[in-house]
């Protein structure tokens, strides 16, 4: 995907012409390109910098270079890897949980009846409240051991109360994540099952089609496009989850139900070690980049198919 | 993605050919009622929570926190009042501006730079835009620690000028993208017509482009809206007072006043409300947005 020829920018005349063009062609993207690089790259190299560094914001003194000491640290770390493995859990069952009951609402979503407008609405307002504010609304007004509703639903069945979230910490934090990506993953497979050709399934069902075999032969092949990119996309964003396990548990207790953005937020704002957070910090971009190439490939596959 | 099938629509059709009998169309019929009935209690479980704390906003401290949960009561704008009452409007305020100006900046930035990857692009436009989206996927922990630091000794740490400048980086490659495929679907005839009159960059993109993708540039900035509105990490860690918005103002009611429940979901809902809003409006340019334009 790296270097094509982009044909309507070949240029017959003269080379100073030719540069001149390709100057012109380049300017308005220019400021764009220059703010993204110091607004993002900069900050990423100094990260890399202070990753080799045994730094302490308390201790001045402590600032000295240390190679690659802190990531050797990091892996000997226990915490580390359990919140790695917690990371991985979150954004494996949340994606995966999400994207089952995202198809399950699209199928509900994708045909004609009372009220389709409001009921879409409905179900995508979950992605549109403020994280912070859901993380509050699980934890108070759904998961409170006292007042909270989920205690009194499963009340009803005779089931005594449960502290959600001192007990149940991890699952806690995942059904509000699953909430709120669930319209994410809905969205973007009602956009696939609406752009399945028409004539297709109407042929499948003059054919005598069942219901089922139609959607496993022709629609979940339509649509694997569009699970693959919401899947990847929902992991990339999953991943760097932060307000719910801030809001909800604090990552506790201990770090049991802690993720690694939180972890690395622990290291380097109550424990001002800024040089073990930023080999952390690193260690997460690496991890990030393997999901996002994937995920970058597939959006360029869209991209290409869609261009004339 | 057709706008036909997302309207409501009259519950008459059941959407499959009449092939059927009149016995078999009946049973359709009651099947299709059944099913819209289940997909309405579905929803309606989903949005809760939601509903829950709209009516929980409306009640009295001792009717919100009540086991069992209170259905009936009588309504009061005293939370509201409260949280209006208490200095709020300065968070609202700082969230405000944080959102749009960046929200601007993105803009004036991202429609030139699409431009350059889409209608006169550059040499390697594929690389340019695998550059601006990979920042995208670039994880925010790891690029807060220098931010703090140098943020610390330029002196704008609890700034709000530092908040605009991380949200319109935060912002920008998703516009690149999304204006781009929005300039994409601007004929060509139409421009090869313009340059023939001779028409400058300027007039072009000021009188022919800029109408035709308006709509594109309207669900551009509502999507940077709800982004930066919604971002707490970077609020939390950079600023204290005097820059700090709602959603740090959410934390900080709910550690100081955790246990008044219809308080905490009055401030809520005004904290929501706002992108809620400005999400319900441009509900069928989500999916653009989130898919970075991969899906139309």
């Amino acid at each position: 995907m790296a270097t094509t020829v982009n044909p309507s920018t070949r240029s017959t005349t003269t080379e100073a012409h030719a540069r001149r063009e390709a100057w012109r062609r380049r300017l308005p993207l220019l400021p764009a390109l220059v703010f993204t690089i110091i607004a993002t790259q900069i900050p990423f190299l100094i990260t890399i910098w202070y990753s080799m560094r045994s730094w302490n914001l308390l201790n001045p003194a402590s600032d000295v270079f240390v190679g690659l000491q802190n990531y050797i640290a990091i892996f000997a770390d226990r915490t580390f890897r359990q919140v790695a493995v917690n990371s991985v859990l979150y954004t494996l069952g949340c994606v995966l949980l999400a994207m089952l009951l995202g198809i399950g609402l699209a199928l509900l979503l994708d045909r004609k009846f009372i009220g389709q407008g409001v009921v879409r609405t409905m179900l995508i307002t979950p992605f549109l409240i403020m994280p912070v504010v859901s993380a509050i609304l699980w934890s108070i007004s759904m998961f409170n051991p006292s007042y909270g509703l989920v205690n009194w639903v499963i009340g009803l069945v005779g089931i005594p109360p449960v502290a959600w979230t001192s007990q149940y910490p991890f699952l806690s934090v995942l059904v509000a994540l699953v909430w709120q990506w669930t319209p994410f993953m809905m969205l973007l497979v009602l956009a696939g099952l609406q752009s399945q050709p028409k004539d297709v399934l109407e042929a499948a069902q003059v054919d005598g089609a069942s219901t089922l075999n139609t959607f496993f032969y022709i629609t979940l092949p339509h649509l694997r496009r569009y699970i693959e990119l919401a899947v990847l996309l929902g992991a990339i964003y999953v991943v760097n989850t932060f307000d719910q396990i801030y809001l909800m548990t604090a990552g506790g207790p201990g770090t049991q139900s802690a993720n690694l953005p939180y972890y690395i937020y622990q290291r380097a704002f109550l424990g001002f070690d800024i040089g073990q957070a930023a080999a952390m910090g690193v260690v997460v971009v690496v991890a990030t980049i393997v999901i996002a190439t994937v995920a970058l490939r597939l959006i360029f596959k869209s991209f290409m198919s869609t261009e004339d | 993605m057709t706008t036909e099938t997302l309207t409501t629509a009259p519950p008459t059709s059941t959407g499959t050919p009449k092939s059927a009998g009149p016995a078999g169309q009946g049973g359709r019929r009651v099947r299709s009622a059944a099913l819209t009935v289940f997909t309405w209690i579905v929803a309606l479980v989903f949005f809760m929570p939601v509903l829950w704390m709209v009516l929980s906003s409306f009640k009295q401290e001792a009717d919100a926190a009540s086991s069992p949960p209170k259905f009936f009561f009588v309504p009061t704008l005293d939370q509201y009042a409260a949280i209006l009452g208490s200095g709020a409007g300065g968070y609202f305020l700082n969230s405000a501006i944080a959102t749009l100006v960046s929200t601007l900046i993105v803009l004036l930035l991202a429609i030139p730079a699409a431009y350059a990857v889409s209608i006169r692009p550059v040499q390697k436009t594929q690389d340019v835009l695998f550059f601006f989206i990979s920042t995208r996927m670039l994880p925010v922990v790891a690029v807060i620690v220098p931010i703090y630091v140098v943020a610390g000794r330029l002196r704008v740490l609890d700034n709000v000028w530092t908040l605009i400048f991380l949200y319109t980086a935060m912002n920008l490659p998703l516009a690149v993208w999304m204006m781009r495929s929005f300039f994409q679907e601007v004929p060509k005839e139409v421009l090869e017509a313009a340059q023939m009159d001779g028409a400058s960059l300027m007039t072009t993109m000021r009188t022919i482009l800029l109408p035709m993708v308006a709509p594109g540039v309207a669900s551009t900035a509502l999507l940077c809206v709800i982004f930066a509105w919604n971002e707490f990490f970077f609020a939390l860690n950079l600023t204290a007072v005097n820059a700090a918005t709602v959603p740090v103002m959410l934390v900080s009611t709910m550690t100081s006043e955790g246990l008044f429940l219809a308080r905490l979901s009055a401030a809520s809902v005004l904290a929501s409300l706002p992108v809620v809003i400005a999400g319900w409006i441009a509900q069928k340019q989500l999916v653009r947005g989130l898919s970075m334009g991969a899906i139309k």
